[in-house]
């Protein structure tokens, strides 16, 4: 196991961020954590990199304790914080060779593991930090966090805020380290995201809802999911909300995912029911259960 | 060692690259230490003088006169009565009202004695005093002058009249020129206030861009970061030193009579005290906004409390108590001792101890308080 959590617990002021966490990543395992903003993500992430130091619980990241090893902790994992957090006023080149001296190595010895992000940036290697578009700079903060060849990532919500391209380009990259057999935990507020890692950790409110692989997660799922669409989309939602056996009604694009509790559900009757309320233009047809449908569900 | 280094240079990169910090190191001292060391003058000159002339006297225009041949006094305007001239005290044109009294001459004759009146504005008392002991000397000069003729008048009983002269020597600045006083104090307070602004913003600044986070999660030693952070502003601080200490030498011409090395020395340490200071504030702050208020508050509370513009002696004893604790304090006695006296290492060895004592004593804390945990 790379990475062992056990009932990891930390509080605020009173308010508790995260409650009785336990997981496990294997080694090599491009594992996520799935959840809204304050559900508790950055919490683990910085107890699992020794920053914060968790009231209760345990936890061991590479074979060494979180409390005990902080030393060798911070010599064998990568971490990249959500915030862009490297010299805004060094140039590309400058931060990347500051974080591998002080990781006492250098450029070129693991220029392997970087060489396929670096080589994107380089053109731009004497361009301050502060200066580069928002995919740039979560590709040097990558290479920064991978300088001293790392056994463990942690990579707290990289895309956000950057564009559907890098993120996915982003994604690649990330497979391409994992193949390199170095494990990745990662979180992102972005379900579409969740489908592209080994397993992953549904969280809300400081509590684990969820731990399986994406697949796993969606085969599991036992409702039907209808999407359903109208022209007038406000009047739909608020009709179907008055339907009976309806179990839950979201928006999802140009959609609206419609669940029933009922066992002798039938489209046509919902059918009925909505053009009876004046709806237009309706259709309704079974949709793919998505893992947004599922934490939606949780 | 190369952490160490690493990190002194990519201090100093940051600060070079900083556009908008980087006059405020370099120019503003200097600016400061010129138009400080000239305008803080604690010579008063340009006296607001006015007069009342009830006698319209060869004595009384005698007297004006000499009032007008002084450079402290600027006559600003004669009044013809009390009431006019108190009013021109009320509204701040004039300062003081010299009023000569009918009859002044012949009283001063023939009585061998005459009144004059003075009224002084002491809203600022220190001036006020200084204002009358130059009113004094005049009249005094102008009393024995009166005296002389007076006996020559009567030649037959002649006497010649007993003048006490003294001749005071001062020592350490017998031209009693204040800039050899002031501007060895205010290349000080500039030393102390612009190394402990910076480093009190330093690290914080690392908190608030994030990048404290990036460092701290790497396995860099408590100690490498500090050293690293804290000795750019070491070397700025002996830089800012070296500027002042030629100007004061080359503009203001201040003597320099100890060894320039023992300032340098003591300056080093002393630098040490101000930086853990500034690394105090840093780790007991979120922003460099916080930093910045926290540092003002200790800067302008050592600053009136070191001695530079009132004497030490004249504050009540607890203020003096308090006044030990101010590193400021020595760095000015120290610096005025060396520069103006020529003082050795002997001589200023227990202020140098404390000083250590202090330095010692808030790295400790400084280091100490620095988390990288929370």
């Amino acid at each position: 196991m790379s990475i062992i959590v056990q009932n990891i617990s930390k509080s605020y002021n009173k308010i508790k961020a995260i409650d009785a966490i336990s997981f496990e990543v294997k080694e090599g395992e491009l594992f996520g954590l799935i959840g809204p903003d304050g559900a508790g993500k950055t919490t683990i992430f910085r107890t699992l990199t020794t920053l914060l130091l968790a009231n209760e619980g345990s936890a061991t990241v590479a074979g060494f304790d979180v409390v005990k090893d902080y030393v060798a902790i911070r010599n064998s994992v990568g971490y990249m914080p959500g915030k862009f957090s490297l010299y805004q006023d060094l140039t590309v080149e400058e931060n990347l060779k500051f974080f591998a001296t002080i990781f006492g190595t250098t450029i070129e010895e693991n220029y392997d593991l970087i060489k396929d992000i670096y080589i994107q940036i380089e053109p731009f290697k004497t361009r301050r930090a502060g200066a580069l578009s928002g995919g740039m700079k979560q590709k040097l903060a990558l290479c920064c966090a991978l300088i001293h060849a790392p056994k463990v990532l942690f990579l707290d919500e990289p895309t956000t805020g950057v564009d559907p391209v890098s993120r996915k380009e982003f994604w690649e990259m990330l497979k391409r380290l994992q193949k390199k057999g170095i494990t990745i935990l990662v979180s992102t507020p972005y379900m579409d995201e969740a489908v592209l890692c080994d397993r992953i950790a549904l969280i809300q409110k400081g509590s684990i809802l969820k731990i399986d692989s994406p697949e796993n997660i969606i085969k599991k799922y036992d409702k039907v999911i209808y999407n359903i669409k109208a022209k007038n989309r406000h009047q739909l939602i608020l009709d179907l909300k008055k339907y009976p056996s309806q179990y839950s009604v979201f928006a999802f694009g140009e959609f609206i995912h419609y669940i029933d509790n009922s066992s002798t559900f039938n489209s046509i009757d919902l059918q009925h029911y909505l053009e009876k309320q004046n709806n237009t233009e309706i259709e309704i047809k079974i949709g793919n259960t998505t893992i947004e449908d599922v934490f939606m569900d949780l | 060692m190369k952490t160490i280094l690493f990190i002194i240079q990519k201090e100093f990169r940051q600060i070079f690259r900083n556009k908008g910090m980087l006059p405020i190191i370099f120019v503003l001292p200097l600016v400061q230490l010129l138009i400080l060391s000239n305008a803080a003058s604690f010579e008063i000159k340009n006296i607001k003088f006015s007069y009342i002339d009830n006698d319209h006297s060869v004595a009384s225009r005698e007297l004006i006169s000499k009032f007008q041949a002084s450079s402290y006094f600027k006559i600003i305007d004669s009044y013809s009565s009390k009431k006019e001239a108190d009013f021109q005290m009320e509204t701040g044109k004039v300062n003081v009202i010299l009023e000569i009294p009918n009859h002044f001459e012949r009283d001063l004759i023939k009585e061998n004695d005459a009144n004059l009146s003075v009224s002084i504005n002491a809203i600022d008392g220190a001036a006020a005093g200084v204002e009358n002991v130059y009113i004094s000397q005049i009249i005094t000069g102008f009393n024995q002058k009166v005296q002389t003729q007076l006996y020559q008048y009567n030649k037959d009983n002649y006497v010649q009249p007993i003048n006490i002269v003294m001749i005071p020597s001062f020592w350490y600045n017998n031209t009693l020129n204040y800039k050899t006083f002031m501007v060895p104090g205010i290349l000080v307070l500039l030393v102390t206030m612009l190394t402990l602004f910076l480093s009190s913003m330093n690290i914080v600044r690392e908190k608030e861009m994030g990048t404290l986070e990036q460092i701290n999660v790497t396995p860099i030693r408590k100690y490498q970061f500090v050293i690293g952070k804290l000795f750019p502003f070491w070397v700025l601080g002996l830089v800012i030193l070296t500027v002042g200490l030629t100007i004061a030498r080359v503009v203001f011409s201040v003597p320099i009579l100890g060894s320039v090395a023992l300032i340098y020395f003591f300056t080093s340490i002393y630098l040490l005290v101000i930086l853990g200071i500034g690394l105090i504030i840093s780790n007991n702050s979120d922003t460099q906004q916080q930093a910045m208020f926290i540092s003002w508050f200790f800067a302008v509370l050592f600053i009136l409390m070191s001695g530079l513009f009132t004497p030490i002696e004249s504050m009540p004893i607890w203020a003096q108590n308090i006044t030990l604790l101010n590193p400021i304090r020595y760095f000015v006695e120290i610096i005025r001792m060396v520069m103006l006296k020529g003082a050795t290492f002997s001589d200023i060895s227990e202020p140098f101890f404390m000083i250590v004592f202090y330095a010692i004593a808030l790295n400790g804390i400084a280091v100490w308080t620095y988390k990288k945990v929370n």
